[in-house]
């Protein structure tokens, strides 16, 4: 492995700029609820709690960067849902997990705009962001008044204390899944251009998803550097 | 009758208990006092009770707190369920006794029970909102509450309510503050009937024998103790007429107990999650120091160049 620095002679566009204010609006709220959400979760967490000026404040704000958050991924889904629709190559990457695992790119399939484990974290954040909302609300007093104002319906206690594990549950996979996905960008060098900047070098394309950097080169939405 | 609690003297009296008697804390580990206090007990011995309201406006009174007027809507019940504001509500059930055909008009005082486990402070997040004294009482400690209601979660009696106009958890606090005096309750001290009894939980009980006796001799076969194992006991009690039915007198679980949802999201989601955070964290840790980075190669950009067109330059 050549140890020169990678050269930024071809840039590729990935992220347009909307994409990447929509993305940093949902990692923020992402960030603020995992911190507010672990201070309720664990005593262990409490003190996290100071960085919102208490407890009773982290609990209050929660929800609404919750419905910040619901809004926000549902953005980013409509965006890249066409683009993380599975296909057959994505079953010999993911069998091949351990080569991805150790870089072995060349035993890998060219893929397009994303892997596996991305298309893997972008379905199962849909799901848990989804089932963190419902049970969200179910645990919001206010947020439960205005459902059963519209909907007539009045959640039990019983359905609470449901929503109350189903809601921790959730949350700690999304947590983790969000440990996997910035590891990843950290990782695999090159990556984190795509989201502050927009565009990615034509090697990293080449490297990781080389049918995506094809098809990117045949539309000529490839930036030539002097 | 009961021997009644003697009027307190007008000197200044210390506190009996305190900060250095919690036996539990919620979100918190507390060192256990060296001496458990004697357990207390409200006995509340429902065949005495002729629906006075007069425990419930005691309430009102000695907390300083104020019902909003309600409507009617043809039952006795006033308000109609617990409140911020009403701790202790007194609840009316009519029933016709299928063996002697008689029509019964069930008499409950609600409130909380005060459980030995109490499901409240298990499911409460925010440290020392919820406190449990070595005498039993289970009180809520107003300024560390954050208004989340995982009390109300916990509770297996359906007894916390959220104050609309400061968001904190409300109950009754089997008048800490005046047990901690040497005087009982308000409710017992304004109880026309001594329906109300408080005084060690020992006594209580044995007491208790003393009425069940009593109700059995009278017909009441299935006359009982209401002190449910399944919360390891409660710090409120009720003498029972039918205590095989509870849930006749206005629903009073038979066999309550914290939930096992409530247990799983307390325990092992708790454990089970910390563990899974830790492990996923670990893992990109060492992932990273056995494999280092993965960097794109000079040959890999090279490769791109020669793919969007030849070099440059």
């Amino acid at each position: 492995m050549s140890q020169t620095k990678p050269s930024a002679r071809v840039r590729v566009r990935r992220y347009s700029g909307s994409a990447r204010v929509n993305h940093w609006i949902v990692a923020i709220s992402f960030v603020l609820l995992m911190l507010s959400g672990l201070s309720l979760f664990h005593p262990t967490f409490f003190p996290l709690s100071a960085l919102f000026g208490g407890l009773q404040v982290a609990r209050e704000i929660h929800p609404w960067l919750g419905l910040l958050l619901a809004i926000g991924f549902l953005g980013l889904f409509i965006r890249f849902f066409p683009q993380n629709l599975p296909e057959r190559t994505d079953w010999v990457w993911l069998a091949r997990l351990r080569h991805v695992l150790t870089a072995n790119d060349h035993y890998l399939p060219e893929v397009g705009k994303y892997n596996a484990g991305q298309k893997f974290v972008f379905w199962s954040q849909f799901v848990l962001i989804a089932t963190l909302l419902v049970t969200g609300i179910g645990l919001w007093d206010q947020g439960l008044a205005y459902v059963e104002n519209l909907l007539g319906f009045k959640a039990t206690i019983e359905q609470q204390r449901w929503a109350a594990l189903i809601h921790s549950i959730a949350a700690v996979l999304a947590i983790a899944i969000w440990i996997v996905h910035v590891y990843a960008a950290i990782w695999v060098r090159g990556t984190i251009s795509a989201m502050t900047r927009g565009t990615v070098t034509g090697g990293w394309g080449w490297r990781h998803h080389r049918k995506w950097l094809r098809k990117e080169i045949e539309k000529g939405s490839v930036e030539k550097a002097a | 009758m009961y021997p009644p609690i003697a009027n307190p003297t007008t000197e200044p009296v210390a506190p009996k208990f305190g900060e250095n008697d919690i036996i539990r804390r919620s979100a918190s580990t507390v060192a256990p006092p060296a001496q458990r206090q004697t357990e207390v007990a409200k006995l509340i011995d429902v065949s005495k009770c002729i629906g006075c309201k007069a425990c419930q406006t005691a309430c009102l009174a000695w907390n300083d707190l104020e019902e909003e007027v309600g409507v009617n809507t043809g039952v006795y019940e006033n308000p109609h369920d617990l409140t911020p504001n009403t701790w202790t509500l007194m609840r009316y059930t009519e029933w016709e006794n299928p063996e002697t055909g008689n029509l019964e008009w069930l008499i409950r005082k609600d409130g909380c029970m005060h459980c030995e486990d109490p499901g409240c402070l298990k499911a409460c997040p925010s440290p020392g909102a919820i406190v449990q004294y070595s005498n039993g009482i289970v009180d809520f400690i107003h300024e560390n509450c954050i208004g989340c209601g995982y009390c109300v979660k916990g509770c297996p009696f359906n007894i916390p309510r959220i104050s609309k106009v400061d968001n904190k958890a409300y109950k009754c606090t089997l008048c800490s503050d005046r047990v901690a005096v040497g005087l009982g309750p308000a409710c017992q001290k304004a109880c026309p009937t001594q329906a109300i009894v408080f005084g060690p939980k020992d006594e209580m009980k044995k007491w208790a024998e003393k009425r069940i006796k009593d109700l059995k001799s009278r017909g009441y076969e299935n006359a009982g103790l209401y002190d449910p194992p399944g919360v390891g006991g409660t710090h409120v009690m009720y003498v029972l007429p039918h205590a095989d039915k509870p849930e006749l007198y206005a629903g009073l679980p038979k066999d309550p107990k914290i939930s096992p949802v409530v247990e799983a999201w307390k325990g092992l989601s708790k454990y089970a999650g910390m563990a899974i955070l830790g492990l996923t964290a670990a893992f990109g840790f060492i992932h990273y120091i056995l494999q280092g980075p993965n960097r794109v190669t000079e040959e890999d950009e090279e490769n791109a160049e020669k793919l969007a067109g030849g070099g440059t330059q």
